[in-house]
């Protein structure tokens, strides 16, 4: 009985938290999303969001956060692979990890310096004869820095779920007459796309909502959804508009979690 | 020999500058019989079979597989399935389609498939268990399933690494049953790999014991249990007594002070020897009617026979195993025939120990 009632107590913090700080802030977020901008209870906005506007500024949103994910995808899973067949595989998962504990906007300054018109990626350029090109402010130097950004998110759970593979499997496989190609698409791949999902989950969602990236290093050529919710709240101060793309961002990932779920499988 | 199909020659197998894990091993396996590498834990036996299946390299020496060598060729190339220890089933796969993995592999058409899986899933006692995921499958319904998924793919030789090691004592006999027999019908070459004495005994043709890396002895089960070529061998199999003592001449031992007949030979006169009795081969009798006098220590009930340890005035411990009770603290003989008697020399090597019961054998005794 005390147990049970000291265990509740250990709850407390959790509890508040999560109501302070998770669930008040999408109520908030749901009630502000009813009010059009002159203040009034409506459904203005949802029905704006439908507008061809709004709907090719979700339909990019997905289209650069899914490059974003494929690109990160295809550098990560080689990259976990090889991790695994290191001997210190832990140190270099250290290594590689560190990176993502350093600040977004000082990883995005310093790539400001790289890839400006004076940065080392044109005095690159300029070495082997190509000569100074606009980097910044592209599409590629968006998805680029995108992809360094996200990359550490991605290798993490795919390491992972590499790592807890049994060996013995591999050479199960290879005495069943399978090349290593055919290892790697019938027993590894399908064996770690728990670790694959849940790598493109932590990914994707955030990606969606970049923000600060499409203004330092797109210079606002894309537009993301989470560009629009900044715009909305703190330039034309329409809160609800701003709202609104946020529900539907929240919608969007509820959605996704949903779809990339992962069933537990155990042996 | 013409009906060997693995041959190893002075094969040899180092990790970096460690001690040799194998050691100059050579052995042949004949075809369609049933072999167990026996030995105790980190003696060699799963790298053989590694070696075997192409997982791993020779550092020296030939593996041949039907006279040709194959130290080079990848395991997915070879005409060899495993058994793993630890199964290896794939978990995201259903019983199915573990079992069709190998022929998936080799692009059998889907109908051919179906009837191969169905029949070496009956093989195994497995039939309507198609469509279980592995987690639903019990322990001996796995090793089922890892056996079918071996044998589907009509390999030369199975090689199987300790799998009855995870299953209970009467499920492990049921299932030695069941592989010998199942070895019997396919006729493929079995490599069974044990630590378990009894288990070898029971199912193999031939047999392997190993110690540190090299092959102790080979040989049919009576062949190394009533002939133990040496001390770790004898120790290994079964229970037995061993004492030293000295060979004074052929047919007549020297030990615990007292001369016996025996019936082995080939020795020099006076040579310092072992002596090997098997605690079955000793009886109860009298002090005056015994051949040895000793004193009971202990006793334990075993189910089919008692167990009586028991000393001679020299020290020695006897153990003798017997339908009949003893007393404790009483003084017994203990009484054996000339033949229990197994004389083993120190250091022998398994060919000398060959060429030296050939030369004294002449069909009576000891049969070899
Ligand atoms: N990859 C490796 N690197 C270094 N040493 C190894 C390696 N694999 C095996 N060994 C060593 O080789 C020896 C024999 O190993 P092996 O697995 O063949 O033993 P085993 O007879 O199968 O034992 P067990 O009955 O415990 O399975 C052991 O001492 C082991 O430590
Ligand atoms: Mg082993």
């Amino acid at each position: 009985m005390e147990n049970k009632v000291t265990r509740q107590l250990y709850m407390v913090p959790y509890v508040l938290w999560i109501v302070l700080f998770v669930i008040a802030p999408i109520l908030l977020v749901l009630y502000y999303s009813f009010f059009n901008i002159e203040g009034q209870l409506s459904l203005d906005n949802y029905q704006k969001f439908f507008t061809p506007v709004y709907l090719k500024m979700t339909l990019s949103s997905f289209w650069y956060a899914f490059l974003i994910t494929a690109i990160t995808l295809l550098v990560a899973y080689p990259t976990a692979y090889l991790l695994t067949k290191t001997k210190h595989k832990h140190l270099w998962l250290l290594l590689i990890i560190v990176p993502s504990w350093i600040n977004l906007l000082l990883k995005a300054y310093a790539f400001l310096g790289i890839f400006g018109t004076f940065g080392a990626a044109n005095q690159f350029l300029e070495l082997i004869g190509i000569g100074t090109q606009q980097i910044l402010f592209t599409d590629f130097s968006f998805i680029f820095v995108s992809v360094y950004i996200f990359i550490p998110f991605m290798i993490l759970p795919i390491f992972n779920s590499l790592n807890q593979l049994n060996p013995t499997l591999l050479d199960a496989a290879n005495d069943l007459g399978a090349s290593k190609w055919m290892t790697f698409k019938r027993v590894i791949f399908p064996l770690t796309i728990d670790g694959v999902k849940s790598g493109c989950q932590v990914v994707f969602i955030p990606a969606l909502s970049l923000f600060m990236l499409t203004r330092l290093i797109a210079g606002n050529r894309v537009i993301t959804l989470g560009t629009a919710i900044e715009q909305h709240f703190l330039v034309t101060q329409d809160w609800g508009m701003g709202s609104t793309i946020a529900v539907f961002l929240i919608i969007f990932m509820f959605l996704i979690m949903f779809l990339t779920g992962t069933k537990k499988r155990g042996v | 020999m013409a009906n060997a199909i693995i041959e190893f020659k002075s094969v040899t197998k180092q990790y970096d500058n460690d001690p040799p894990v194998l050691d100059d091993v050579s052995f042949e396996i004949e075809r369609g019989k049933f072999y167990t590498l026996l030995g105790p834990s980190g003696c060699g036996k799963t790298t053989i079979l590694r070696l075997i299946a192409g997982f791993t390299e020779a550092s020296d020496g030939e593996i041949y597989f039907n006279n040709k060598i194959t130290n080079h060729v990848p395991a997915n190339k070879r005409q060899v399935n495993t058994v793993f220890q630890d199964y290896a089933l794939f978990p995201h796969l259903n019983v199915f389609e573990n079992v069709a993995f190998g022929l998936r592999i080799k692009k059998m058409k889907n109908a051919e498939i179906e009837q191969k899986v169905k029949e070496a899933l009956s093989f195994v006692n497995l039939e309507g268990y198609e469509n279980r995921e592995i987690r639903e499958m019990s322990g001996g319904q796995r090793q089922r399933v890892a056996i079918a998924r071996a044998i589907v793919n009509e390999p030369e030789v199975i090689l199987l690494d300790e799998p009855l090691s995870a299953l209970d004592l009467k499920l492990r006999t049921e299932m030695q049953y069941e592989l010998r027999e199942l070895q019997r019908r396919l006729g493929i070459t079995f490599i069974f790999v044990t630590h378990d004495q009894e288990e070898a005994l029971a199912m193999s043709d031939e047999i392997f014991v190993i110690n540190k890396g090299k092959i102790q002895q080979s040989g049919t089960p009576t062949d190394i249990y009533d002939e133990p070529i040496n001390r770790f061998v004898a120790d290994f199999i079964g229970e037995s007594n061993i004492v030293t003592g000295k060979m004074v001449q052929d047919q007549l031992v020297e030990m615990v002070g007292k001369r016996f007949e025996c019936v082995d030979g080939g020795f020099q006169s006076n040579e310092p020897v072992e002596i090997v009795i098997r605690p079955e081969d000793l009886e109860i009798t009298t002090v005056e009617r015994g051949k040895l006098q000793v004193k009971v220590d202990s006793q334990l009930f075993r189910g089919v026979h008692y167990e009586i340890s028991s000393y001679d005035q020299d020290g020695n411990e006897w153990l003798v195993h017997s339908t009949k009770k003893a007393v404790v603290g009483e003084e017994i003989g203990l009484y054996f025939d000339p033949e229990a008697i197994h004389v083993m020399r120190f250091n022998e090597t398994e060919e000398e120990f060959d060429k030296r019961l050939e030369a004294y054998t002449d069909g009576s005794g000891h049969g070899k």
